[in-house]
């Protein structure tokens, strides 16, 4: 009996050899004038295609954010449109570490230090970084202490945002000593941006007798039914009215929140109470977007004017709830329990001068995925990001 | 000739040493006595289960230790939202003509009761660090909120990264040896099987697919 043919499975390190072998092999066949007229060749070839050659492999590939030929009339993506601009910038954001202490667990202090790099390592700097909230898993003076060191690393200014684990443990009493005032506004080049404390809770505990340490952990775990919804509050709503009021109507506005600043699922606390309130104070703003953490996951929402997009966790992923996904987001695979960083990362935010936002979600393990303007602008219909292939069950 | 020998030995030697009357005697005053406890205390039971005695009471005299579990049980569900099992409350008054008669009311709230309640012993286990050993403070829920995600319906079903055909106890086993960093139970630990109760609690109603990935 003849023996069956084994099919050889070549590896990527040996495919990318060959590749570089043959490349070589055939530049020496070719006497010096032939390769100059096909090394030209391709060149201008590739050029008019709006091709370019990525660095690590030795065959042209498309590249999304190739800038747009007018020739082509634009069609390569709302990316590029905004890079076109003269005006407009960009920040990163770093968001959910919930770092404990380093003794303790040092692998979530390890995956902020990497976001850290990322965002260190980006060129051109990010104009100021975002922190998203819990930052902290506890709350407790050693973990934010060590949090305010690892941020001091960071080159570029950087934004602070409070979540619930930052700040149940004395009601953000260490947090504000550290980073200031829970809710801020600022102007950054015709943009105004404005922060809020969204994470905050009805007085659950008084009730029950808990202590502090009670408290922060009962607000700590998702799933725990005893916490109350998190809300704005009416003092603070009242803060962002007064501060919106000197902005005419075409000002373009962004609004970090810790919490979605809309109703996703409430068990979880995906949830503000008093979103809807909120949102009526944004809705005759021609252009809102609003940047939130806590859902550890790839998010996007559009209510009338306002776009909502979600950031990604350093620390772990969550999966999609159960119900309430908003229809335009761009869900992320199911994350590969064998590996520790899956689902997780960073980004950056571009802003065009009108104020719209491309989202880029840095993901470590998996290929980058930009959520653009375009995209939500057109409800889904245009700029579609990848989509996943595989969906949490 | 021979019977009557060993007869005659047997009284012989139960009189000698004192033993065959006063054992017939206080074994037969014992059963009388016994029986007429239990004929006493079953009527009672009747009488009290119609005359709709407490049932603080009631639960004491069965002796199922009610009282006793409905504080770590109570404080666990005020939590965390455990999956009821399912309903049998339709089988009561039906059987199949066994010794034993038809299904009560008291069958289905046991069958209920004690289901229930290893389920929510594995929500406890499943949201604490602590009770998963865990050296770095971190608990399933984490990741996995109301249990969501973790698929048991799907196992068995080969991972390479185990290097064999996983069960869902084996990918417990795998995250509390790896994000969690507790130690590993053995598969007939009660945490085991809390927490594999919990997990297919959570998951009631969805159709197995082993294999599914």
């Amino acid at each position: 009996m003849a023996m069956k043919r084994r099919p050889i499975i070549k590896s990527v390190e040996t495919k990318y050899y060959e590749q570089r072998d043959a490349l070589f092999q055939g530049l020496q066949n070719l006497d010096r004038r032939s390769f100059m007229k096909v090394s030209m060749a391709a060149m201008t070839a590739a050029l008019a295609k709006g091709v370019e050659f990525h660095y690590h492999n030795f065959l042209p590939v498309n590249v999304v954010n190739a800038a747009p030929k007018p020739s082509l009339g634009g069609e390569t993506g709302a990316a590029a449109a905004g890079e076109v601009r003269a005006e407009g910038f960009t920040f990163a954001y770093i968001s959910d570490s919930h770092i404990y202490e380093r003794e303790l667990n040092d692998r979530f202090v390890r995956q902020l230090l990497r976001a850290v790099d990322d965002i260190n390592s980006l060129d051109p700097q990010p104009d100021f970084v975002l922190y998203g909230g819990d930052i902290a898993q506890l709350g407790a003076p050693e973990e934010l202490k060590l949090c305010a060191e690892i941020l001091k690393s960071v080159k570029a200014p950087v934004k602070m945002m409070v979540g619930e684990h930052d700040w149940f443990l004395d009601l953000g009493e260490r947090w504000m000593d550290l980073f200031g005032a829970p809710n801020y506004s600022f102007d950054h080049k015709g943009v105004h941006i404005a922060v809020l404390q969204s994470v905050h809770e009805e007085d659950f505990w008084t009730e029950r007798g808990m202590t502090p340490e009670q408290r922060m952990m009962t607000v700590a775990g998702l799933d725990n039914g005893i916490q109350s919804r998190f809300k704005v509050g009416a003092p603070q709503r009242a803060w962002l009215q007064k501060d919106l009021e000197k902005y005419s109507a075409d000002t373009p506005i962004i609004v970090f929140s810790h919490s979605p600043l809309y109703h996703y699922y409430k068990p979880w606390n995906f949830w503000t109470e008093d979103a809807p309130e909120v949102q009526t104070l944004l809705h005759h703003f021609e252009s809102v977007a609003v940047i939130h953490g806590h859902t550890h996951q790839m998010l996007t929402n559009r209510i009338g004017n306002i776009h909502f997009h979600g950031m990604a966790s350093t620390a772990w992923p969550w999966p999609y709830a159960p119900e309430g996904l908003p229809a335009l987001t761009v869900q992320m695979n199911r994350a590969d329990p064998f590996n520790a960083s899956d689902g997780l990362g960073d980004g950056t935010v571009h802003v065009s001068p009108d104020g719209l936002v491309d989202k880029l979600y840095n993901l470590w393990n998996r290929n980058p995925v930009q959520v653009t303007s375009r995209y939500v602008n057109s409800n889904g219909r245009d700029a579609i990001p990848q989509q996943p292939n595989l969906k949490s069950y | 000739m021979r019977k009557t020998e060993l007869m005659t030995l047997a009284v012989l030697a139960a009189s000698i040493s004192g033993w065959v009357g006063v054992n017939a005697e206080d074994s037969d005053s014992k059963q009388a006595q016994t029986a007429r406890t239990n004929a006493e205390d079953f009527a009672a039971m009747e009488a009290a289960t119609e005359q709709g005695v407490d049932p603080a009471t009631m639960s004491q005299w069965r002796g199922d230790g009610e009282e006793h579990d409905v504080d770590w049980v109570a404080e666990e569900l005020e939590k965390h939202k455990v999956t009821s099992p399912t309903d049998n409350a339709h089988l009561i008054g039906k059987g199949q003509g066994t010794t034993y008669g038809n299904v009560t009311e008291q069958n289905v709230k046991t069958w209920d009761r004690e289901t229930f309640k290893e389920a929510v012993d594995g929500s406890r286990v499943f949201h604490s660090s602590d009770e998963l050993g865990s050296e770095i403070g971190v608990s399933c829920d984490m990741c996995h909120p109301d249990g969501s995600n973790t698929h048991p319906e799907t196992y068995p079903k080969f991972q390479v990264q185990l290097g064999r055909v996983a069960l869902l106890r084996d990918m417990i086993n795998r995250c509390i040896e790896n994000p969690v960093k507790g130690k590993i139970l053995k598969p007939d630990a009660p945490k085991m099987r809390a927490l594999e109760a919990y997990i297919y609690a959570q998951r009631k109603g969805t159709p197995l697919s082993y294999g599914k990935r």
